[in-house]
This record gives C-alpha cells, sequence and structure tokens, in this order.
C-alpha cells in the first residue's frame, strides 16, 4: 500500500492534571477498519477530537494523505473526508431523515430564493438508505424512529459527506443484534470502496469481527497493536485493563427462593393484543432478552407505573398490587433503573448526594424540614459501597464518567430496601471495568433477596449474567431458556419469533 | 447561588448610594417607607411567581388577577357589607382557586403555561371591566374599615405591614424552597420532570402546587394593592404588575427554564425593581422612560451575570451532551 490516508506521529495533549494523550503514533491506510478500544478515559474521545479539529494537540504531526496538517481545523477535517458518528445521537426529532442528512448544505433550487430542493434531497437520501438497508424512507420523521434507527440515520449523514474516513464512537451501543450485523456489513462494504473507518466500541467482539488492526488504549498511552490473526477478546481485554477479566457468570449463593414478582397477562398500549406472563423469583437474575422495538422497555413502562398497563396482573411477593405511578411501584420496592440514564435516571447538574435521596427525602427531614447531614452520610456509605468515583458526593451527577453515573442511579435505590429491581440495558455506555463492578453488584443484591429482571440488548450480557432468559418479540414472549439452552443462536431465534425444538 | 444574591446586593447598595448621592431625598424616612411599601406588594406576588418559573412554567395573570379580585374585593364590602374578615378570606381562597385551575389545565389537559396564563390575564380583566362596567369601583364618601386598613395599610415603627407581611411571607418561602422535601421536588421537576418522574415524585401535583401557591399569594396581592389604591379603575389596575413579577424574579437568579433560583434572589430582585423605580423618580428622568430604564437594567444583568458565568465554565463546542461528562471522566483516570 502507498500513502497512507491518515498518518499521526506522537501526538500528544494535556489537560490541567492529567496527560489525556501521550506520544501516540499510528496510520490508517485507505479501506483500512481501524478498531480502537480503551476505557473510558482512556483517551480515545480526546483523540477524536483532534482528528475532528475540535482540540489542537500539544505536540507531534497530523498527515492526511501525505500533507503536514500543523493545525486541523474543523472544517479543514470535513474537507479532508474526516466523518463522524458520533455516540450520542444529534438529529432534529422535528425534520425528516432527508433534512437531517443534509442538515447545513442543503441543495438549493430557485436561484437568489435558495428553496430548498427536496427532490434531490430525498432522492440522495434515498440512495443511501438502500444501500444500508434500512426500512424507513427519507420522508420519515425522525422522532418515529427508535434509537436505533437514528443511529443508522447518523452513519448515513457520514456516507452522504463522500467521507474517507468513518471515525464511529459505540455505533452499536442501541443496535440490536441483526441492526449490528448490518452495520458490519455496511462497514466491510465501505471497505471495499477504500474509505477508512476508526470503530471504537466496548462490545469487543464486534471489533473483533470487523477490524484489520486493533489500536489500545490505556491512559493516554497506545499500549498495544494487534494485527490481524491477533485479534482476540481476551488479548483485547489484557492490554486494555492490563489484566485479563473473568468470565461474566457469577453463580448465585443459593438456588432461588420464593416468587418475588408474578406478571400474568399483562398488556401494554405498545402491543394491545400481546399479553407477558413470567414469574421473578428472590435470588434470580432473569434477563430479558429480544430485539430493540420487541417491547421491553414499555413493559418495564408499564410495570413501574410510568405508563398504564392495559390489563392483566401483577402480584409482588403473592400479593395482587395496581400500581398507577412510580410512587406506589417504589413504596412497594419494585424500582426501575431506566434506559436512559441522563433523560430518565439523574438530574445532572445536581449534586450526587442529592440525587441519591430524590425517591425517599421522607427518610432525611426532621419535623418537615431537610437534614443536610444524615443525606451527605447516606451518600458517603454509598460512594463507598458502590465504588463511584468521585472527588465528592457534592459534585454534579453529571460530572461523572457513564458508569459512575450508573452507580448513582444505582445508590438511589441502593439507599432503600429494594424487592425487584428491574434494569433497563444496565451496562450501556459503561466501560469494561465499570461494568464488571455493576455485574457483581448485581448479584450481590440477588443473593441478598432481590429480584432482578435485566433488560439488555447486548447478547455478551444477557447470555453471561443471567441466571433464566425470557426472549421477547413484538410484545409477547416467545420462549424461556434455562442456562443450560444460553447460546446465542438460541436467542436470537427466539427474539425473531420463531421457537425451538 | 449565593454569590449571586451577594452581588445583587452589591449592586443595590451601589445604585442606593448613587441615588442617595445626587438626591439626599432617597434616604428620607418618608420616600423609604414609601418604597418599602412597594417593595412589601411587588415582593408579596414575585414570590409566587417565581416559584411557577423555577418548575419551568410561566404565570403572567397575576396583573389581571389583581384587577378582578380587586373590584371584587371591594364590592364585597361596600354592596354586599360583607365582613372584613370574609371577604379577606373569599379573596385568597379565590385565589387559590384560579391557581389550581391553572395547575389543571396545565398538568392534566398538558396545555402550555405561557397560552393558559395568557388567556388568564385576558380573561381576568375582561370579566374585571364588564363586572364594574368599566367604571372606577371605589369605597363609598366615609366609609371606613379601620381595622383592615390598619392591617394591610398601617404602619408600624413607619415600617408599613405590607413590608412586614412580604417579609414574613419571604421568611415561609425560604424555608418550604429551600428546606422542605416540596422545595427539593420543585427544583427536581424543574431540572429534569423525567428523571423526577422516575424517582418517584408525582410531578403533576409538584407543578399544581406551584400555580396554587402563586394564586393565594396574587390573592393576598390584590387585598394590599385594592386597600392601596382604594379605587380600582379595571382597565388598568395591575397592568403589567406580571412583568415586574417575572422581572424581580430573573433578577434574582430564576432560570426560565426551570430548576433555578431562591427566595432570597426574588427579594432582592424586588428591592433592586423599586430601587429603580425610586431612581426614576428622584432624579427627575422623565417618567415615560420608566419601563426603559427598567428594561435596560435587567439586560445588562443578565447579560453579565451569563457572562461571568460562562467565563467559570468550559468553552464547548464539541457534541455538547458528550464533553460534560468526558473531561471529567479523563481526569478521573
Amino acid at each position: 500500500m502507498a500513502e497512507p490516508f491518515l498518518d499521526l506521529s506522537d501526538i500528544s495533549k494535556a489537560y490541567p492534571g492529567v496527560q489525556a494523550l501521550d506520544g501516540i503514533s499510528f496510520s490508517v491506510a485507505s479501506g483500512e477498519v481501524i478498531g480502537l478500544v480503551g476505557e473510558n478515559g482512556a483517551g480515545k474521545s480526546t483523540l477524536m477530537k483532534i482528528l475532528g479539529g475540535v482540540v489542537t494537540p500539544d505536540k507531534g504531526v497530523i498527515r492526511i494523505a501525505g500533507a503536514p496538517c500543523p493545525a486541523l481545523t474543523v472544517n479543514e477535517a470535513s474537507r479532508a473526508g474526516i466523518a463522524f458518528v458520533h455516540q450520542e445521537l444529534n438529529l432534529f426529532e422535528n425534520l425528516d431523515v432527508a433534512a437531517n442528512v443534509f442538515i447545513g448544505r442543503e441543495p438549493s433550487t430557485g436561484g437568489p430564493f435558495r428553496l430548498v430542493d427536496n427532490r434531490t434531497m430525498h432522492a440522495e437520501t434515498g440512495k443511501l438508505l438502500h444501500l444500508l438497508g434500512v426500512d424507513f424512507s427519507p420522508a420519515t420523521p425522525v422522532a418515529q424512529l427508535s434509537l436505533a434507527q437514528q443511529q443508522l440515520v447518523e452513519i448515513t449523514k457520514a456516507l452522504s459527506l463522500d467521507a474517507r474516513l468513518v471515525i464511529m464512537d459505540e455505533p452499536t451501543s442501541s443496535l440490536t443484534v441483526s441492526e449490528t450485523n448490518r452495520l458490519l456489513k455496511v462497514i466491510a462494504d465501505l471497505k471495499t470502496r477504500g474509505v477508512s473507518v476508526i470503530f471504537i466500541s466496548h462490545r469487543l467482539h464486534e471489533v473483533e469481527r470487523c477490524a484489520d488492526r486493533v489500536i489500545v488504549l490505556r491512559d493516554g498511552r497506545k499500549v498495544g497493536e494487534l494485527g490481524q490473526g491477533e485479534i482476540r477478546h481476551d488479548a483485547m481485554i489484557r492490554l486494555m485493563i492490563g489484566r485479563s477479566l473473568k468470565s461474566l457468570y457469577l453463580a448465585p449463593a443459593a438456588p432461588p427462593r420464593a416468587e418475588a414478582m408474578a406478571l400474568d397477562q399483562v398488556r401494554t398500549s405498545t402491543f394491545p393484543e400481546q399479553n407477558v406472563s413470567l414469574s421473578l423469583r428472590q435470588g434470580e437474575i432473569l434477563g430479558l432478552a429480544g430485539l430493540v422495538g420487541s417491547g421491553r422497555t414499555e413493559l418495564a413502562r408499564a410495570l413501574f407505573g410510568i405508563d398504564h398497563k392495559l390489563g392483566g396482573d401483577v402480584k409482588l411477593a403473592g400479593r395482587p398490587v395496581a400500581i398507577t405511578s412510580p410512587r406506589e411501584a417504589i413504596d412497594n420496592g419494585l424500582f426501575l433503573v431506566p434506559e436512559d440514564r441522563k433523560r430518565s435516571g439523574l438530574l445532572l447538574d445536581v449534586s450526587i448526594s442529592e440525587n441519591i435521596s430524590l425517591p425517599d427525602l421522607v427518610s432525611y427531614t426532621k419535623s418537615f424540614l431537610m437534614q443536610p447531614a444524615p443525606e451527605a452520610e447516606n451518600a458517603e456509605r454509598q460512594r463507598k459501597r458502590l465504588n463511584i468515583k468521585t472527588r465528592s458526593v457534592m459534585a454534579a451527577a453529571g460530572t461523572l464518567s457513564g458508569g459512575n453515573q450508573q452507580k448513582v442511579v444505582l445508590a438511589k435505590w441502593l439507599s432503600m430496601r429494594p424487592k425487584v429491581i428491574i434494569f433497563d440495558e444496565p451496562t450501556r455506555g459503561v466501560d469494561v471495568g465499570a461494568k464488571q463492578e455493576i455485574y457483581e453488584l448485581m448479584r450481590d443484591l440477588s443473593d441478598q433477596g432481590v429480584a432482578i429482571l435485566m433488560i439488555s440488548s447486548d447478547m455478551e450480557e444477557v447470555i453471561g449474567v443471567s441466571d433464566r432468559m425470557a426472549v421477547m418479540h413484538e410484545g409477547r414472549i416467545s420462549g424461556f431458556l434455562e442456562r443450560d439452552r444460553f447460546s446465542e443462536d438460541n436467542v436470537l431465534k427466539l427474539a425473531v419469533g420463531q421457537s425451538l425444538q | 447561588m449565593l454569590k449571586k444574591d451577594l452581588g445583587l446586593l452589591i449592586l443595590i447598595l451601589v445604585v442606593g448610594a448613587v441615588v442617595a448621592f445626587i438626591n439626599p431625598r432617597f434616604l428620607s424616612p418618608i420616600n423609604l417607607s414609601n418604597t418599602m411599601n412597594l417593595i412589601g406588594l411587588y415582593g408579596l406576588f414575585s414570590i409566587g411567581v417565581g416559584f411557577v418559573i423555577i418548575t419551568g412554567g410561566i404565570e403572567l395573570s397575576v396583573g389581571s388577577m389583581f384587577a378582578l379580585l380587586g373590584v371584587i374585593f371591594i364590592d364585597l364590602l361596600s354592596t354586599y357589607d360583607v365582613s372584613w374578615m370574609l371577604a379577606f378570606l373569599l379573596i385568597v381562597l379565590a385565589g387559590l382557586l384560579l391557581g389550581s385551575l391553572h395547575g389543571f389545565l396545565v398538568t392534566r389537559m398538558n396545555m402550555q403555561p405561557f397560552i393558559v396564563t395568557l388567556c388568564g390575564l385576558l380573561i381576568y380583566r375582561g370579566i374585571a371591566r364588564f363586572y364594574t362596567e368599566d367604571a372606577t369601583a371605589g369605597f363609598a364618601f366615609g366609609t371606613s374599615f379601620p381595622m383592615l386598613e390598619w392591617l394591610v395599610a398601617g404602619r408600624t415603627f413607619g415600617i408599613p405591614h405590607s413590608f412586614i407581611a412580604f417579609i414574613i411571607i419571604a421568611v415561609i418561602m425560604g424555608i418550604v424552597l429551600h428546606r422542605s422535601i416540596f422545595g427539593r421536588y420543585l427544583f427536581a421537576v424543574g431540572k429534569n420532570e423525567e428523571a423526577a418522574r422516575y424517582s418517584g415524585i408525582r410531578t403533576g401535583r409538584v407543578i399544581a402546587a406551584a400555580y396554587i401557591i402563586c394564586g393565594g399569594l396574587a390573592g393576598l396581592a390584590a387585598i394590599f394593592l385594592a386597600m392601596y389604591t382604594r379605587s380600582i379603575s379595571p382597565a388598568s389596575h395591575g397592568n403589567f404588575y406580571e412583568l415586574y413579577a417575572i422581572a424581580a424574579a430573573v433578577l434574582g437568579g430564576c432560570s426560565l427554564r426551570g430548576g433555578e433560583g431562591s427566595v432570597l434572589g426574588i427579594v432582592l430582585g424586588t428591592i433592586l425593581l423599586q430601587v429603580l423605580q425610586n431612581l426614576v423618580n428622584l432624579l427627575g428622568i422623565p417618567s415615560s422612560l420608566n419601563f426603559a430604564v427598567i428594561g435596560t437594567v435587567i439586560l445588562i444583568g443578565v447579560l453579565a451575570d451569563q457572562q461571568i458565568m460562562r467565563r467559570g465554565g468550559f468553552g464547548q463546542i464539541f457534541g455538547r451532551t458528550k464533553t460534560v461528562a468526558q473531561p471529567a471522566a479523563e481526569r478521573q483516570t
């Protein structure tokens, strides 16, 4: 191969108090897929910002197609053909797909009036959507799309820029298995057309599948590079955290005990004709697998009282309950760790301490007045127990990394007396080390007699963590699996609605 | 928040000192007492409006409520000979009722607070004018209610009772907002209603309660204002007062996005507004410029505050939501 498309040598960047990047060098050839892995805080984001022209490195040279770019700006980066697909979606929900793809550079018609040329826009977008093989059209309003479909719109946007290098940051974190497969196919497709890809992901088996070369960062340094044939899950993890990760599954201390929650023909408004019946016992982790959009989150919301359920009965510890609001769910010891923790789980610019006490303020009052001291003491206790990495519990929750934010959400519920906890995508956007801690916590809780329902789209997680699994398909449970029948194959079959022999 | 309040206090003192220097009459007991009276009158309802703003809502109808409740109050006393205590109670109750109506429309009918209270502004003013046939409502010559007048328009040691009432209400509301569970809920709902709901807060009730409190305080203020003017022309009584309240709350650090603000801030905001009004009068600035002066001060005040806040924070351009969490995460490892 001749000239590499992108060549970085000795890139360093320091922020006050931390060396974010320290002498990073690597190059990306045309049509090469680079997997970039590392824990949160390893320096991946800083590196991305440098490539995007947002941050200027303190030291080092960036060469694009052989030409040195000492002070890469945002415009230069995009002109050079570097496009981004961000983890956080930056879409306008009130516009349709085509308008989002062409936002800021709409083709115009009508001369001086500069009217938006909708026809061209839709035609161009349609071509790209066809390439990706998606099930929505350029005219679909983004508000109607699922999180996964929105991610695909972001990718379409990058493709429409005629990018020569697409940098994808956690592109699959909200995609289902089949959507992920489609994305990996798209990456392979880009590759054949000579487009380079930098694929950043915590999901190592995906990196394993699509990368030609893997670069591992740790604490701002490049700690290793794995070439074709060396890219293996355990090798990557060893480099990332400097130790091997144990197998995900932690066996329960005791067999499950009495029934904690029973659902009898529960129906939600998303799938009014279907119903769900299941039983959850104390001391077990029941995985709820399925495709995104199969009605799992809606079920969780209905159980927690956010949405009204259309019918069916819920029993907690054998006693029928009618939960119509989160308050009633909480008073019954049924808690939800929501899917979108930034929107539903936390008050980001409020302190960690106040976030933790929010559902249970009565416990921190004396004659109707808040008592800040016991509140802070409890927060401190939870910080130690959950190993929340922060300088102070008075810091705003939004300053924490994903994993630590999730621990704050957990701390809210652990400060009370949980009987049933529903986890909706417990480790989305959480780095490998914190993931393991959260799994250990879940097991710990279940050993203490808490019943756990874990909704997860991460195959590795749902297979690795659950004691038993229920798989949902279009609003109903298509099958239950015991541990001895756990396999990617079985889960997938049930998730698409087939039955197992 | 404390720093913000301190800044406002310093601003009030500086403006006060300048006015006092140019026109020493500023510090005369009569002028101070009058200014205090106005602070009390405007402060009472500004606190209520501030509560609504903290939930992320808005209340535009208080000025019209003063006209409607004011003419009813005067009518109850002079035409129907209702005892003043009962009339007092009825008017506060009516304020609470209007507040509940707004709360109901906002939380149960999912209407936007701006629209609900804008319609309130139009409707209450219209009813007040129709009710009195656009005539000025006042007490018949010679009637007097010594007890009521002393209570709401009297002075003790030169301090107007409206000011004392305002301070008492401010202390109570300060405790409610900053020390009670309900206060925490108000801030939580204003910051992120969805997360508050997921934490088991009955957000609808909390928001409705803010409108009810605001309505009750508006009812109380309506009585104080009616007894202060003693006659009410329904077409102009209380005009723009809702805007004074919003201005006081915003000057005092309430964010119109919700989730921010303090009672002390609202109190200081009200004081600053009235000192400015006084400044216009005392410095011989044409009173037609009144609104322009106040508008300019608010604009500069909020702008300066934002600039200072921005300098304290990070410059963020790249993927907004991401940078909030990321730099911190990077620092930790």
